[in-house]
């Protein structure tokens, strides 16, 4: 937390901005095909057990992260309430970017009436280029930059048929509007990140499916960067686990969130809320983000949130939420994450790889 | 020749050491044997690795570990006979001190193998199978073992099930020790529906790859708690399976253990525990045959009736051996010779076989390609 920087003088790594920042508008989005583990397991293993999640969220043949992040922005400005051109930021983190080159962001700003005095940028940091966007959002309202931005983390992800990550890598994710605290349903108290050189997952520029170091992205990846960056928030913070209503976290699978919860001191009542991905699989840069909707969705002011993204590579976003009044005439403006998680269409494996185009003729 | 004893030992845990390299991991395991013999320096390093080159891009390993031991200047050289290195290294020290030409000798295994995943590890593993006659078409270490094992199961008419008995015994022994790298319990039926790897060899049969060093200091003159290294032994076999006349009987296990008996003046009835090679099981069933313990075919059955138990007629595999205290590959052989001196010391434990004196380390390279046996004894 803080250490010397050869004055003498200790750093704070504490990021809290000029001015309060909250969320004043949020939106999910996850389509609606489903994939069940069975069905993957039954083709590479022969028998249907040994999946990680129960089914994941498949987009349709006519979705990809453009046309899902601009479901997620319209449910996020529904619930704002403001006009789009008010917006100064269209931000997307995803690691399924349409274009190599050629902004997601761009068309996402347009669609959404914000263009043309808006900045646009796609963010890469494998599954926290979403929150990674978030934190500059907290930076650029909290500097008096800008009046809202807003900030998705959204992605169709991609896994090797027979891969282990076959299971788990599905499409979905949300989007968050942030604004001054006066106008917010949920206020930043403090935030952290956490990042080291750490190659446990990656896919170069021109590979089609990503690469992984199997056992290694537990322990040294997912796990110390994940509760490095909760515990040091927390020390900063002065607070415990105790002291949350909920808690949120990248989720890869159902295990590695419930452990990392565990080892911080959390309980399973305070990180249950947010935990989708046996219902959705693990939408990579929307993991966590989806996961905090569905906890404002059911959430009372006062409550405390802590969230905690992860993506390879490696690192970890931290956040520490407090949830206001203004929350219960927001949530019912858009589509719940609930009702998104329950408007449910079973597909087989073969339905699948015509979807995610994984027949080559 | 001069009587050789083991006066220090050291070793790291057997695990995914993934903030260690070589040097780290050799370093460790040199210091711990130095501190443990009460030396500061030795005449001789013998280090001994089978995947440096392949795996961390390392050759070249003996003045790297003198120099990161503490001991640079030292005379060393490296040994080299895939998972057999640790045991050869173990007899080129004995020899050397026994020739009278060096004094006090360390001998060191060290591997590093788990920064390395997938098909590259595949081949980088494969470089010590005949490249031309067998990696070339495909052939893998488990995948031979399979062959072997299946044919054990044709010709004696044993069921998988049969071989549970060694995996059981080595978890239960390694589930009792720290450095044990998987310390999990196998509960009886868990074997033969663990997932395959290369049919019948499941993963439950086949030993997992770990990092680590170890280290054993030799000299001809003893300090009060040395072990004795009574008797060497060392013989090949084909490196290539095909070439064998007979799949079944692993002609270098029989040969270097009479050798070792014959040098110690010993009888298979004065042993009372046996580290071998069990890589797989089939390999502890055929090493338990061809060391004269089992009849031809029956080696199995010592798993199945308990005789290999801590408490059994011949202890094996009693810190884990290969399958539940890992496997460090070039190490495993100087790991062997550690727990051995653990058990001769009375030192070993929750492990400790009772009134152990004298020991049989055997190391294999391969499917019984080479193997060196020791007797060490009080």
């Amino acid at each position: 937390m803080f250490s010397a920087n050869g004055t003498g003088k200790p750093i704070n790594f504490l990021m809290q901005p000029d001015r309060a920042v909250g969320i004043i508008g949020y939106g999910a989005y996850v389509p609606r095909y489903r994939l069940p583990g069975s069905e993957i397991a039954k083709l590479w293993t022969g028998t249907s057990a040994g999946s990680p999640v129960k089914e994941k969220a498949v987009a349709g043949p006519d979705e990809d992260v453009t046309t899902m992040s601009i479901e997620a922005a319209r449910n996020a400005l529904a619930r704002a309430a403001i006009d789009p051109q008010q917006l100064r930021a269209v931000w997307i983190g995803s690691e399924s970017h349409p274009y190599a080159v050629k902004p997601t962001s761009t068309i996402v700003a347009e669609s959404i009436g914000t263009s043309p005095s808006i900045q646009a940028a796609d963010w890469e940091f494998a599954c926290k280029a979403g929150t990674e966007a978030v934190q500059a959002s907290i930076g650029m309202i909290g500097s008096g930059m800008g009046l809202y931005a807003l900030s998705i983390g959204m992605d169709t992800a991609q896994s090797r048929p027979g891969d282990a990550l076959e299971y788990t890598a599905a499409s979905g994710g949300a989007g968050f509007i942030l604004g001054r605290a006066e106008e917010a349903v949920a206020i930043y108290q403090g935030s952290y990140s956490f990042v080291t050189d750490t190659p446990d997952f990656w896919r170069r520029s021109d590979e089609a499916f990503p690469s992984h170091g199997e056992r290694f992205t537990g322990d040294p990846a997912y796990f110390h960067h994940i509760t490095s960056a909760g515990r040091t928030l927390m020390e900063m913070m002065g607070t415990t686990a105790a002291d949350y209503t909920y808690v949120v976290l990248h989720q890869p699978n159902v295990k590695f969130p419930q452990r990392a919860a565990g080892m911080l001191g959390f309980k399973e009542e305070q990180y249950a809320t947010g935990l989708l991905a046996n219902e959705i699989g693990n939408v990579y840069s929307g993991s966590c983000m989806i996961g905090l909707t569905a906890i404002l969705d059911e959430a009372k002011a006062g409550d405390r949130i802590l969230m905690l993204s992860y993506g390879s590579g490696a690192g970890s976003d931290a956040f520490d939420l407090r949830v206001t009044e203004k929350i219960d005439a927001v949530r019912g403006r858009a589509t719940t994450t609930r009702e998104y998680i329950a408007r449910r269409t079973p597909i087989d494996y073969a339905t699948y790889c015509r979807y995610r185009g994984l027949l080559k003729a | 020749m001069r009587n050789v004893s083991i006066i220090g030992i050291g070793q790291t845990p057997v695990a995914e050491h993934w903030d260690s390299g070589l040097r780290d991991l050799a370093a460790h395991a040199a210091r711990a044997a130095l501190d443990d013999a009460g030396l500061t320096n030795v005449d001789s390093l013998i280090v001994a690795n089978a995947f440096g080159a392949a795996i961390s891009s390392q050759s070249h390993l003996a003045p790297l570990i003198a120099d990161f031991a503490g001991l640079r200047g030292v005379e060393a050289y490296g040994v080299e006979v895939a998972d057999g290195s640790g045991g050869a290294a173990l007899r080129a020290g004995y020899l050397a001190v026994a020739s009278g030409a060096v004094d006090t000798v360390m001998v060191l295994g060290v591997e590093k193998s788990t920064d390395m995943i997938g098909s590259a590890k595949v081949l980088a593993r494969n470089v010590s199978l005949d490249a031309d006659d067998e990696a070339m078409h495909g052939a893998t270490l488990p995948a031979l073992a399979a062959l072997i094992m299946r044919r054990y199961m044709f010709e004696y008419e044993v069921d998988l099930a049969s071989f549970e008995g060694f995996s059981i015994n080595a978890h239960t022994n390694g589930s009792k020790y720290a450095h044990a790298m998987y310390r999990n319990i196998l509960k009886p039926g868990a074997f033969v529906k663990a997932p395959m790897i290369a049919d019948p060899v499941n993963l439950f049969d086949s030993a997992p790859d770990g990092d680590g060093a170890a280290a054993v200091i030799l000299t001809a003159t003893p300090t009060a708690n040395a072990i004795r290294i009574a008797g060497s032994g060392a013989a090949t076999d084909t490196l290539t399976l095909a070439e064998r006349a007979d799949l079944l009987w692993l002609q270098a296990i029989e040969t270097s253990t009479n050798k070792a008996l014959a040098e110690a003046g010993m009888t298979r009835d004065q042993i009372n525990l046996f580290e071998l090679h069990d890589s797989f099981t089939i390999m502890a069933a055929l090493a338990l045959e061809a060391a004269g313990f089992a009849l031809r075919g029956m080696g199995w059955k010592l798993a199945q009736n308990g005789a290999i138990k801590p408490d059994g007629a011949l202890p094996i595999s009693t810190f884990g051996g290969l399958k539940s205290r890992g496997n460090p590959v070039g190490a495993t052989g100087v790991y062997q010779a550690v727990e051995a001196v653990m058990q001769l010391r009375g030192t070993a434990g929750a492990n400790q076989i009772a009134n152990a004196r004298t020991a049989m380390i055997q190391s294999v390279s391969g499917l019984g390609s080479s193997a060196f046996t020791h007797i060490l004894s009080i």
